[in-house]
């Protein structure tokens, strides 16, 4: 098909404007970061005059970037880890079986999505904390209460995703295990999780995603030990001074790792959605 | 929309599987009836998880909304006298502060989600249908346009906030000394400006999902109703109106509710671009919300907000679930359209 040449022309300029507006901010990221203070507190400047790699150092040290770092690592991976298994579990037996009470699961769990999160983040800061007074089990404060609050934010997407792709995969696969005699789990886990890769990683990704980016829960319910890089980024802002070189150079090195596993993981979450969400 | 999905597909399904045609039935099989405890098994955990950390806090939520919960009774809610519906009166009494500040605000996030979601569903398709051919290239610029999706909300939002600064930020920079369209340096994070600088952002942040959703509901249109079409000599705009766009309708009505849900609730970009009190021209509901709680410690009225919050999404999501089903009673197979079309 020949495109006609208007098409191709406004395609080429949309295509560049759109580049240069989704760029913008990570040039401003990168340029910044190698900028001394001086440079980054007075006028803007396209490219940078004195290039230092200081504020790459200096970020360790103005806060405990690493601890929070690592903060992040266990809590968005458990919380991922979690999120995935019991949605796994959860849309196999939505997709496979007929069961009372199905619809009013689907509904019940969707439909969290439209919940403000505002509004069960006192009551559930009120749970938490009168569980820790009953039961001994730290909740709030701790990283557990945030791993069990994160799992949760992503699990209705990721259940009807998989349901999604868990209806794409053919019957007739773990019908015949289970005629060979395997188990409901086993017929799960050795046919229909193999065969649901793609959108198993997709749901991953978008959980450990979800977990990494949040904010609100992550100010409200963690303390100075358990800290996630959410809230210890506002660490470089003081009363006297704003380390622009070095928040443009910690937010850089927090987004690295994100954005290379899901630009590596792209095509499965492409993938999963078009068979899960897009239907 | 999205309940539909889930539930719908099983149904077809069993009657598909029950026809007396079909080898494989659920009835030949009387292991499945003696496992009928399993799906429940399964579903276990979720349901839990959902219950401790969703609904108990909604109902918690709800009852507080009728209490008076200052930071007297914060040690030990449960003790908070119950004020009735005063917490809700005073909320929608739009003649006094507190009702007007949140009539405000809520007419603000009205706003500020129309236009977010519609630009962003704009840019998103557009660029998805722009990438529907390939060219040299495309993997590169998919990636690229993938990466505001990918970076953190906090450390994307931070970048925007820099590059909005009055005195060092690029943003004047650009306006004022390069370009001299201002007559000095504007205040893109307080005053007027602030919806325009929260609405960059958002936008900035949100598109993507749409273009991904698009991108994989282009996937599903059959090559051959462009083929048919270029032979019966539809050019390509006539093609992306008569085909494209059609097709993409039910993809679209997901993709709209969720987008809306999404930004309406949006937390974590105003409070990173402009920290715990936003200005009044991008106060959105639920840092207004977080305000009245945390700040003014008045919980009850906090919550109260909160489920006036919830009840207009539940609305809002309910009509438009509403409309779009009995609109998508009419023809929706692309093939049949393009037939009667043609």
């Amino acid at each position: 098909m020949a495109a006609p040449r208007s098409f191709t022309w406004t395609r080429r300029v949309f295509l560049t404007l759109l580049t240069g507006f989704v760029l913008l901010p990570v040039y401003v990221m990168v340029s910044s970061s190698l900028k001394p203070l001086e440079d980054v507190s007075s006028q803007f400047h396209w490219l940078p005059s004195n290039l230092t790699i200081r504020p790459y150092i200096d970020i360790w040290s103005t806060v405990p970037l690493a601890k929070y770092f690592l903060n992040s690592l266990i809590v968005a991976g458990a919380a991922t880890v979690c999120s995935v298994v019991i949605a796994v579990f959860a849309a196999y037996a939505v997709s496979r079986y007929e069961f009372r009470g199905k619809r009013v699961f689907s509904v019940t769990v969707l439909s969290t999505q439209m919940f403000p999160g505002i509004l069960f983040l006192l009551p559930l800061f009120l749970i938490y904390v009168n569980i820790g007074n009953a039961t001994g089990i730290a909740l709030f404060g701790s990283r557990g209460g945030l791993i069990l609050t994160y799992l949760t934010f992503s699990l209705p997407f990721s259940i009807w995703m998989l349901i999604g792709y868990f209806d794409s995969v053919p019957r007739d696969l773990d019908e015949a295990a289970l005629v060979d005699g395997c188990g409901p789990l086993r017929a799960l886990f050795k046919v229909v999780v193999p065969a649901a890769i793609p959108g198993i990683v997709a749901v991953a990704v978008y959980a450990f995603m979800t977990a990494w980016g949040e904010v609100l829960f992550a100010s409200v319910m963690t303390n100075d030990a358990t800290r996630t890089l959410a809230v210890g980024l506002q660490g470089y802002s003081t009363q006297n001074d704003v380390y622009w070189n070095q928040i443009m150079a910690a937010s850089l090195v927090v987004s690295v790792p994100v954005v290379a596993g899901f630009l590596l993981l792209q095509r499965y979450l492409v993938a999963g959605l078009t068979a899960g969400a897009v239907k | 929309m999205t309940t539909t999905t889930a539930s719908a597909q099983p149904g077809e399904r069993t009657v598909g599987k029950s026809s007396p045609g079909t080898a494989r039935g659920p009835r030949r099989r009387p292991g499945r009836i003696r496992r009928i405890g399993l799906p429940y098994l399964l579903l276990l955990p979720a349901l839990l998880l959902e219950l401790l950390v969703h609904l108990v806090p909604m109902v918690i939520g709800i009852v507080m909304s009728f209490k008076e919960l200052t930071q007297f009774y914060i040690r030990d809610w449960t003790t908070a006298p119950w004020t009735g519906l005063d917490n809700f009166t005073m909320s929608v009494d739009f003649d006094a502060p507190v009702g007007e500040a949140l009539l405000h605000s809520f007419l603000v996030t009205c706003a500020f989600t129309i236009l977010s979601v519609g630009l962003c569903w704009l840019i998103g398709t557009a660029a998805a249908i722009c990438m529907q051919d390939a060219f040299r290239g495309r993997g590169l610029l998919r990636a690229i346009f993938l990466v505001p999706y990918a970076l953190p909300v906090y450390a994307a939002v931070i970048t925007w906030a820099f590059m909005f600064q009055h005195d060092n930020g690029l943003v004047n920079h650009v306006l004022h000394d390069q370009l001299g369209l201002t007559d000095k340096p504007s205040f893109w994070l307080i005053g007027d400006n602030s919806f325009v600088a929260l609405l960059v952002v958002s936008v900035w942040k949100g598109w993507p999902f749409a273009f991904l959703i698009v991108m994989a509901g282009l996937q599903n249109i059959p090559k051959e109703l462009y083929e048919a079409a270029a032979l019966d000599g539809a050019g390509v705009w006539q093609q992306i109106r008569r085909i494209t766009l059609p097709s993409l309708r039910p993809v679209n009505q997901v993709l709209v509710l969720v987008l809306f849900l999404w930004t309406f609730n949006d937390f974590n970009t105003p409070f990173v671009l402009f920290g715990k009190a936003a200005p009044e021209a991008a106060d959105l509901i639920s840092i207004h919300i977080y305000q009245s709680s945390f700040v003014t410690w008045n919980f009850g009225a906090g919550s109260a907000m909160s489920v006036l919050l919830l009840l207009f999404l539940l609305l809002v999501t309910g009509v438009y679930l509403f409309v779009t089903s009995r609109t998508a009673r009419a023809p929706r197979n692309p093939q049949e359209r393009k037939t009667a079309d043609v």
